[in-house]
Formats: C-alpha cells, structure tokens, sequence
C-alpha cells in the first residue's frame, strides 16, 4: 500500500488501550472471585457470617457489575479503541477525553459495588445503580460515543470494517436503554433514594427491554465485535464471509428489541405481548447461528489451528458455546418451556453459558492475542495459555451442568402435585434438595476463577518480560552508540 | 390517524427497510467492496496515517 509508506508523525494510541485491559483483568478477577463467594454462600449459608455487607441479597449485585460493566465492560473500552484505530489507521480521537471514559468508568463500576455492600441499590436488576452513578454512567458514555464516531469520521480508509458497526450498534443502543432505564425522580436533593418514572406493567417491560438488550447490545453485539477482529487476525485470513456479517448485524439490530417481554411470561403482562417476544427469540435464532457459523467456518482451511494454537481454542470454544446459548435462550422464551424454567436455576444456568462460555472465553482469547502486541513481546507461557484453557472450560461445562440438574428439579417439583391435587413438596424439600447441585457450581466456579489467577499471572510476567527486554535493547543500542563514537 | 395506526405502520417500515438491507447487501456491485472491507484487519500499518483536514491517503472521500 502507497499509505504504509509515509512516516507518521503520530502513533496509535495504546495507553488508554492498556489501562483498559489491566482494569478488566483486575475487576474480573474480583467479580469472579465474589461470584465463588456467593455460590459457596448458597451452598452453605454460614458463609454470611451474620455480616449484612457480605449477604448473597448484597454481593449478587457486586458480582454481577464487576464481571459485566467492570471485567465486560474494560474489556469492551479495550478492545473496541484498538480495532477503531487499526481498523481506520488513524490514532484514537481526543487526548483528554478517552483517559476521561476510563477513570469516568472505573469510578462508576467502584461506587456502585461499594453502595451496593452499603444497602444503597434502585433494584432494578443489572441496573442497580443509584441515580449519582447513573449519570456519571450516561456522561461516560455519551464520551466513548463521541471518541468513536469522531474517529470514525476521520479514517483514512473508504470503509468501516464490520467490526466497528457492532461496536457502534453497542454504543448508542447502551446509551438509549441506560438512558431510558434509569429514569428516576430522587426523593430528595441529598437523597439516594429514587422514584421510577414508570409504574406497574410498563415500569416491568421498560426493566426488560433494558435487561435483555444489555444482554443483545452489550454481551452480545459488542463481544461480536471483538470476534470479528480477533478471530480473522489470529486464525490469519478474512472472516469466511464479509455479506453474512452485513446480513446478521441487521438482523440482530432488527430483532434484539422486541424480545425483553420473555422475562415477563405468566405475569401481568398482556398474553399477546409474551407471544410476540417469543416468536422474535425465536427468529433470533437465525442471526445468532448466522454469527457463530461465520466466526468458526473463518477457520475452514486451517483446522489444525485448533489443535497447535491455544489462542484460536479460546476463540472457537467461545463461538461454540454462543451457539448453544443463542439455541438454549429461544428454548426457554417459550412460554411452556419457560413455565419450568422461569424463577429456578436452570436461567442461572443459562445466563453462565452465555457469560462465561461466550463473554469471557473470546474476551480471554482476544486479551491473549492484545497483550503481547500491545506491549511488543509474546506472552510468558504457552503452557499456562492452555492451563487457563482447560481450567475454564471444565469450570463452564460442571457449572452449567449442574444448574440443569438444579433447575430442572426445581421447576418439577414446584410443580407435582399429588393424586389429592395437593402440591407434593414442600418449597423447603426443593430448596433442600439443592444443596449437592448447588456445590457442584461452586466447584465449576472455583475452576473458573483459577483460570482467570492464571491468566492474570501470565499476564503480569508478560508484562514484566516486556519491560526487561526494552531495558535490554536500549542498553544495547547504547552500547553500540558509545562504541561507535 | 391515531397513535396505534403510526406503530403498525412503523413496523412495516422497518420491516421494508430490513429487506431493503438484505437486497443491497446480495446485489453483485458490493462484492468488491466487502473484499475490501474484509481485508481491513490484514493491510493494517504500524503507524496510523497522518490526520489532515482534507485525508487523502486512499480516501475516496466517502464519510459516514
């Protein structure tokens, strides 16, 4: 290319890049570690110690924010501000303004875990937050828009590659339903104390349409984003095919909203409402199925990657396991089946194959890829790549497992009845019943959370090597300088 | 026209609007272009292009 040629006065800006990957390091391996916590707390409840800071009530939230918004959401900031900028080839927009969006998001993610183990939450789920942080959240956000879109702007190439759409779709969509979400009116000027805007039914379906789309627009388009980076870049040729991308990112866009209504079936809502959401999960299958075959068919022609890179396995698992989440979810939207598995273990289930099996394995794969060229070294260990491969996917497959076995029970139970027409047991003999399952998630969990110290070892000594060798090469160099003078 | 006449017909527009995006997306003129587009991550220099008002290191011109 004629452009390569031209010596740039400017580089890319890896620093805010950086900063995002440690951070979502870090606030994985504290989100996951409280998620072992509370499962541990579910199996034996001793764990509370009569302490209500560290109740399962208060630490779910903890542990659900730090591992979407503080692990999920740097790992987004991260990755979606290099594929921007390689991608373009131009430097990141603004100076000021991207080191905003990270100590602005850092702070938000910190306070509300803080506020969630102090009692203070809107209870609104996977939107806790008490209004203050909803509008550091929203002025965040509103930041990271404008950084995208003016580097957007002022690309040096004619197109925007597939991967910024998904990111872009991410973006504005998590500001809208952030936005609308969280509309609240304070009960008082120094209050943290909150009113809805919206009441009854539509306050349920506004929590919805929010919750589910931060499963479409954050846990899903975004981390596609990265997929259609990391995956072509790694397995070292163009996604299998560029028109599918154009046709399920549509799809995605077109379908995701209508189906926040599943969560609500056999509820106030109207009948008419649950059907429509289902028949949209459902049609959801297409464009989730068309991702995941796009991302693994990349790979067609160079199968063997599979067998030599631990890399390329971190990726394709995390393409497997979206497939059968995306097959597992449509499953559970309808309304019969949902009439088991609604309010049981099977969903808690369900939302980990999604969050681990997806979320975090091509988040791990896409770090693995990141770091080593964000810091020009390799990483220090091939050998604890594949330990931290196999810890978590064992992790995944008896956590998820073992809330099938959970919840499935569960949802019989409630509903056996016996020749009287009595109900059959007692709602204590089917929590009773949980107590091997529910240790059994916590083992998947603690195997899980090994993987995540592991990485975050291999990382540091990455790290480590990286600056040893610059220290190295610039001793060389001056050597060299005092030897030839 | 009332509120609930506007949904329906916001509805079929989209609808339209989605078929519209898979035709434009099959037609034969866009093969080139998704070539390109799909090599991005592979023609990518170690050092972003200079950023000038008017960008015209192979830039068509074209903006969002």
């Amino acid at each position: 290319m004629a452009a390569t040629s031209q010596i740039s006065p400017q580089s890319y800006n890896y620093d805010i890049v950086k900063k995002f990957t440690i951070m979502a390091l870090v606030w994985g391996v504290l989100g996951m570690f409280t998620g072992l916590y509370i499962a541990l707390e579910l199996a034996w409840p001793i764990f509370n110690f009569n302490t209500p800071e560290i109740t399962f009530g208060r630490l779910r939230p903890v542990h659900t924010t730090l591992v979407i918004f503080g692990f999920g959401g740097s790992a987004l900031f991260a990755t979606s501000y290099y594929i921007v900028q390689r991608t373009c080839q131009v430097r990141l927009w603004g100076e000021l303004m991207p080191t905003y969006t990270f100590w602005g998001w850092q702070l938000a993610v910190g306070s509300a875990a803080v506020s969630y183990m102090l009692g203070y939450t809107q209870a609104r789920e996977y939107a806790e937050m008490v209004w203050p942080i909803d509008i550091l959240i929203a002025l965040t956000w509103v930041a990271y828009l404008v950084i995208y879109v003016q580097t957007l702007r002022r690309r040096s190439q004619p197109h925007i590659y597939v991967a910024n759409w998904f990111f872009i779709a991410f973006i504005l969509a998590t500001a809208i339903l952030h936005i609308v979400n969280n509309m609240a009116m304070p009960i008082g000027l120094f209050s943290l104390s909150s009113y809805s805007l919206q009441a009854g039914v539509q306050d349920a379906m506004t929590q919805w349409w929010y919750g589910h789309n931060a499963v479409g627009f954050f846990l899903t388009a975004a981390f596609l984003g990265m997929m259609y980076y990391f995956v072509p870049k790694q397995a070292g040729r163009p996604v299998y095919s560029y028109r599918l991308s154009i046709i399920h990112f549509w799809a995605l866009i077109f379908l995701y909203m209508w189906v926040g209504a599943h969560h609500l079936h056999w509820t106030a809502l109207p009948d008419w409402t649950s059907t429509l959401a289902a028949t949209f999960s459902i049609l959801l299958l297409l464009p989730s199925w068309g991702g995941m075959i796009n991302g693994i068919m990349t790979l067609s022609g160079a199968w063997d990657r599979l067998r030599s890179d631990p890399v390329v396995r971190f990726l394709i698992v995390a393409l497997a396991f979206y497939g059968m989440s995306t097959f597992e979810g449509p499953l559970m939207s309808l309304k019969s089946v949902n009439a088991l598995s609604h309010y049981t273990d099977w969903t808690i289930g369900h939302v980990h194959s999604g969050a681990l099996g997806w979320v975090a394995m091509i988040t791990f794969g896409s770090f693995y890829h990141l770091i080593p060229r964000l810091w020009e070294t390799t990483m220090y260990s091939t050998r604890l790549i594949n330990t931290h491969f196999y810890l978590a996917v064992v992790g995944i497959i008896l956590y998820i497992s073992a809330l099938w076995v959970a919840g499935i029970g569960q949802g019989l139970m409630w509903r056996a009845f016996d020749e009287y027409g009595n109900l059959a047991y007692t709602f204590i003999e089917s929590v009773e019943r949980l107590h091997l399952p529910y240790i059994m998630r916590a083992l998947g969990g603690l195997l899980f959370v090994l993987g995540i110290f592991v990485m975050t070892y291999n990382v540091y000594m990455t790290i480590r090597k990286a600056k040893n060798e610059k220290a190295e090469f610039e001793a060389k160099i001056a050597d060299k300088m005092a030897t030839a003078q | 026209m009332d509120f609930n006449d506007m949904r329906a017909y916001f509805s079929v527009i989209m609808f339209a609007l989605l078929i519209g995006i898979y035709i434009w997306a099959w037609s034969k003129k866009r093969k080139q272009d998704f070539n390109e587009a799909s090599n991005l991550p592979f023609n990518e220099p170690e050092q972003p292009l200079p950023v000038t008002k008017n960008n015209t290191n192979g830039n068509s011109g074209e903006k969002i």
